[in-house]
């Protein structure tokens, strides 16, 4: 059976699924609230039935009836089949290597999929306050891949982050190992593109261009001289069973399509 | 054992100005009711540590209560900022804070090692490839003794006192609880005292019928509140729902100080207890986030007499 395009759909829209199309069947997630959160219970609503999710919270194996508002909504623990307390979740899940994928987002991303969660300017006398890590550094550190899901703009596609919250690469080859991580990001899925990292440089580059989109506008979006895959492609639009799933079950009210990344 | 008794007693008896404040819950069972008193009762110089501030420690940094925040997520879950915390720390309104700033994993071991009676708790290495390192001096590295790599030690907390709110306890404090329950046995453990409040007091019977389901035991409790809806604006698992509107009117309503002090003269200083609390909120508003039931089956421990 051939697959059906959906013919509209927004570039937010486009992000979830390419995010979700990064989940295999079985694995276990770590997952971020908001875009993230929409990506794996997409997947599990279609090509991977069998994910684990697990919440920060400690909700593991949950398969929420409506769309959680936060990462301790109670709709998570209505039919999940199990939950951890708080030091467990983080150590016995996480720490343990238990987590296949880490699943977030962030305000500031950089050429080596660092994150930043935590100031826009000085630590000490910060432009912006921004919450702080919560789960992130140790979700980037310790999951065996990273999915980050951020839009695609300038101010947050940076060359450098302001502040390492949630350390992807730090700044290049070796700076993981030298602190004992292994692993590191596998992808960044944006609202232009899909991006990948270079197994020597460990420097971001574009794998394929969201349809209707040209390489050269993704690279006037980024923060720094993007690079770019000599095979890169147009990546897959969605479905039109993928927006309907989106649409009419996860997110009926927009409450994170319409919104953007928190 | 613990004693019964009212929010403000409690709060008065058990929290002092200039303690270590350490608040229960994980956006689930917020103890709001206890934090509302501490506002009424004008506490200062606090040291609070709560890995989500949420709107209560937000509401506690605004009225003043607050010289020093320990946290790992400071934000208003799913909505947005926490205005007042982000007043304190860019601006210095009302006065300047301390922060003391983590990960998750680093409060939940600090927790950890506090209610195990160990100084420090061993974690990995993540937050040495972060910016964090450069800012907190409250974990140090060292080459492991049996396998020589490294690893971070992080030290242990242990406040004077602990505010939790769970769904259940009986008289002498037995507390138990169901769903998310975040750190709240660790800091009960780790505290040198314990409030809670509870949505209902029960028979000692029903406790001991189902102890797999108690997180705190009765001699680390000092006072047992009955605080219906003492969660609210956050939610109580099988009892209501969040109020999400009040998560998203807080969100609009704060971005100034000013603002952030009407919300609270209406929401905590111009109501004397919860009951008031609760008929400002209005009965309408409270079937809304009233949850149906979907019951657990019983489970039979069997009898062994």
């Amino acid at each position: 059976m051939s697959k059906q395009y959906a013919k509209e759909f927004s570039y937010q829209e486009l992000m979830v699924t390419a995010a979700s199309r990064e989940l295999k069947n079985h694995e276990v997630v770590f997952v971020g609230i908001g875009i993230p959160q929409l990506g794996a219970l997409l997947a599990q609503r279609t090509h991977a039935p069998d994910l684990t999710l697990i919440y920060e919270s400690g909700v593991v194996g949950t398969q929420p009836a409506r769309l959680p508002l936060s990462i301790g909504d109670p709709t998570l623990v209505s039919g999940t089949y199990g939950i951890f307390n708080f030091y467990e979740t983080f150590s016995m899940l996480l720490q343990r290597g238990f987590i296949d994928v880490g699943f977030i987002g962030g305000a500031q991303v950089d050429k080596h999929g660092n994150i930043n969660s935590t100031v826009i300017g000085g630590y000490d006398r910060p432009k912006v306050r921004l919450p702080g890590s919560g789960g992130g550094c140790e979700i980037t550190g310790l999951s065996k891949r990273i999915i980050i899901i951020t839009p695609h703009e300038k101010r947050r596609m940076v060359e450098k982050v302001d502040f390492i919250t949630s350390p992807g690469f730090v700044d290049g080859p070796g700076a993981r190992e030298r602190v004992g991580l292994d692993g590191g990001p596998s992808a960044v899925i944006t609202t232009m593109g899909v991006l990948r990292f270079d197994d020597k440089s460990k420097e971001m580059y574009l794998c394929s261009h969201h349809p209707g989109l040209s390489v050269d506008q993704v690279k006037q979006n980024t923060g720094w001289d993007l690079k770019v895959s000599p095979n890169v492609k147009t990546t897959e639009p969605p479905t039109v069973e993928e927006i309907e799933i989106l649409r009419k079950d996860l997110d009926p009210q927009g409450i994170f399509l319409k919104k953007g990344v928190t | 054992m613990a004693e019964v008794m009212a929010a403000a007693e409690a709060v008065h008896k058990f929290v002092r100005d200039g303690q270590l404040v350490c608040f229960g819950g994980f956006t689930h069972a917020i103890p709001f009711s206890l934090g509302h008193e501490m506002i009424r009762q004008r506490k200062k110089h606090l040291t609070v540590c709560k890995e989500t501030p949420d709107l209560i420690v937000d509401q506690l940094l605004a009225a003043g209560c607050v010289d020093k925040l320990m946290f790992s997520w400071a934000g208003n879950p799913g909505v947005g900022s926490l205005h007042a915390f982000r007043r304190a720390v860019e601006q210095q309104v009302p006065h300047p804070i301390a922060i003391e700033e983590y990960t998750h994993f680093i409060t939940g071991a600090r927790y950890m090692a506090g209610a195990s009676g160990v100084p420090f708790m061993p974690v990995t290495t993540s937050v040495l490839a972060s910016d964090l390192a450069k800012h907190s001096d409250v974990f140090k590295t060292i080459d492991c003794p049996f396998t020589g790599k490294k690893i971070c030690l992080v030290k242990a907390v242990n406040p004077d006192v602990a505010l939790i709110h769970a769904q259940r306890a009986d008289c002498d404090g037995n507390t138990q609880m169901w769903g998310i329950v975040g750190s709240n046995r660790e800091i009960a453990m780790a505290s040198r005292d314990v409030v809670v409040s509870v949505e209902e007091i029960v028979d000692s019977e029903i406790v001991r019928r189902d102890p797999n389901r108690t997180l705190i035991p009765s001699f680390r409790v000092k006072a047992v509140v009955e605080e219906p809806w003492g969660a609210h604006p956050s939610y109580s698992q099988g009892y209501y729902d969040r109020d999400n509107q009040y998560y998203m009117d807080y969100e609009k309503t704060t971005r100034t100080h000013e603002e952030n002090e009407k919300f609270i003269e209406n929401w905590v200083l111009g109501v004397s207890n919860r009951q008031e609390y609760m008929k400002r909120l209005g009965a309408e508003r409270m079937l809304s986030l009233k949850t149906k039931s979907y019951y657990s089956t019983p489970v039979d421990y069997g009898y062994f007499g």
